[in-house]
């Protein structure tokens, strides 16, 4: 029962109070980059959610069986090295045994290779200290997050497609000015879920 | 010392995960059709959709099976589709195309009925009263086409969208979000344009816009290929049998062919 809290307490945390995208501000570039359309939106954090997932499952035993507790130093540069190495993996992998999946999300694989949200979450995972299956659902729940956030904010940017902004803020100054007001709606999360 | 070991894990697991991904495109590695790609490298790779294919991949996979000709891509143009059919071996009929706005009602020659207010749009603005310009098969002129350029080659001016025909590639994008119906795709090289799409009879047509046609059959009667017609009290010029001689031009009392 008290792992079963734990773990309900880290889905919670992940994806409303330590927002990946709205509280960490780690992953902004996909989320300023990928946000045009819902749908596009919704196959990037698809593609993330699997990528974070997964690179946890490899980087954790990594770290604990290989790295830790000498070479601690080394854990930016190995998980670099692997989760582009596993992005890549993927790939290939859907591209032979999934083709829909490959072809929907096209382009946003390779996209992850350097997406700070996906090194941010494999380190904070070490940093935490969590176990093995808390770390799994931390990146889930980090994943579900990016996704929350990618959604909430494709939705808004859809709606700025019809609005009348003011000449001088069109384009990116609306967006970043909207992504900072979405940004701190999430404030108020903060402190439940711990 | 100290520095080998840090150095080897790191190469060693670079190794273990290259190895992994070579042994991986090795083994997974799914056959591609090589006249697909071919066919695909000849494309310019705007993924328009104007060959009615989802982007320029799946026009590729259609070309090449034989599933679509070799000259449904606009942007390519002329030289893609002469590319294609030299991959293909077949021979193919290619003349550039470009779109054509027919109507030339700019704030000189038409006036607005009503102020509109509501979104800046055409789709929009047809859905009150047909527009708010005098004539009802006019530009509306809040630049729907404008927007809906993937090339950049429609310009508003004067409150009007110009086409630049050294830009426009005829993907006609613009021909299917015009409200109006106004923009076709024409050959490039035609010369003379009917540059009216009112539909309504002479007198009205008239008081609506200083430039329309007002189905006077002029043109028609003087054309010596017998190129135009008159079909729902508009001249409509057959680019086929069009010499591009310029007679119709001349004839027009009312500057509607340019």
């Amino acid at each position: 029962m008290n792992s079963l809290t734990a773990i309900a307490s880290l889905l919670l945390a992940g994806i409303l109070t330590n927002n990946m995208v709205l509280a960490k501000f780690l992953g902004i570039c996909p989320f300023l980059g990928v946000s045009k359309k819902v749908n596009t939106a919704l196959s990037m954090s698809i593609a993330v959610t699997l990528v974070m997932v997964i690179s946890t499952a490899v980087t954790y035993p990594i770290y604990k069986y290989i790295l830790s507790p000498k070479y601690e130093y080394l854990e930016t540069v190995v998980f670099i090295l692997v989760i582009a190495a596993i992005v890549q993996l993927i790939e290939i992998f859907l591209k032979k045994f999934i083709k829909p999946i490959y072809n929907a999300l096209g382009i946003y694989l390779p996209l992850i290779t350097t997406n700070c949200a996906v090194l941010g979450i494999t380190m904070l995972n070490i940093t935490n200290e969590l176990s093995y299956v808390e770390s799994l659902f931390n990146a889930l729940a980090a994943g579900l997050g990016f996704m929350l956030a990618m959604l909430l904010f494709s939705g808004v940017r859809e709606r700025l497609e019809t609005a009348e902004i003011p000449e001088f803020l069109k384009g990116l100054p609306i967006t970043l000015i909207s992504a900072s007001l979405v940004s701190l709606s999430f404030l108020g999360f903060a402190g439940i879920g711990g | 010392m100290q520095i080998f070991l840090p150095v080897i894990i790191v190469t060693v697991i670079g190794l273990i995960a290259g190895l992994g991904l070579a042994l991986a495109s090795k083994f997974m590695a799914v056959p591609t059709d090589e006249k697909q790609e071919k066919v695909r490298e000849c494309l310019p790779g705007a993924n328009c959709g104007a060959c009615g294919y989802s982007g320029c991949d799946g026009y590729a996979a259609a070309v090449a099976s034989g599933e679509a000709p070799p000259d449904k891509c606009a942007p390519g143009g002329s030289s893609t589709a002469v590319a294609l059919a030299e991959l293909l071996g077949v021979e193919v009929n290619t003349e550039p195309k470009v779109a054509f706005i027919a109507c030339n009602g700019s704030a000189e020659n038409t006036e607005a009925k009503y102020a509109y207010s509501g979104m800046m749009s055409c789709a929009a603005a047809n859905l009150v009263q047909s527009g708010p310009m005098q004539c009802k098969y006019g530009c509306i002129g809040f630049g729907d086409c404008y927007k809906s350029c993937p090339f950049g080659a429609i310009t508003m001016q004067n409150g009007r969208p110009v086409i630049c025909k050294d830009i426009c590639v005829g993907c006609g994008k613009c021909a299917s979000v015009c409200p109006k119906s106004l923009i076709s795709i024409i050959p490039k090289s035609a010369k003379v344009h009917v540059s009216c799409a009112n539909k309504a009879k002479g007198v009205q047509v008239a008081k609506s816009c200083k430039v329309s046609c007002i189905s006077c059959q002029m043109c028609a009667k003087n054309c010596p290929s017998g190129a135009i017609e008159i079909k729902d009290n508009v001249a409509v010029i057959n680019y086929d049998l069009c010499t591009s001689c310029g007679k119709c031009k001349e004839v027009c009392k009312r500057n509607v062919i340019v």
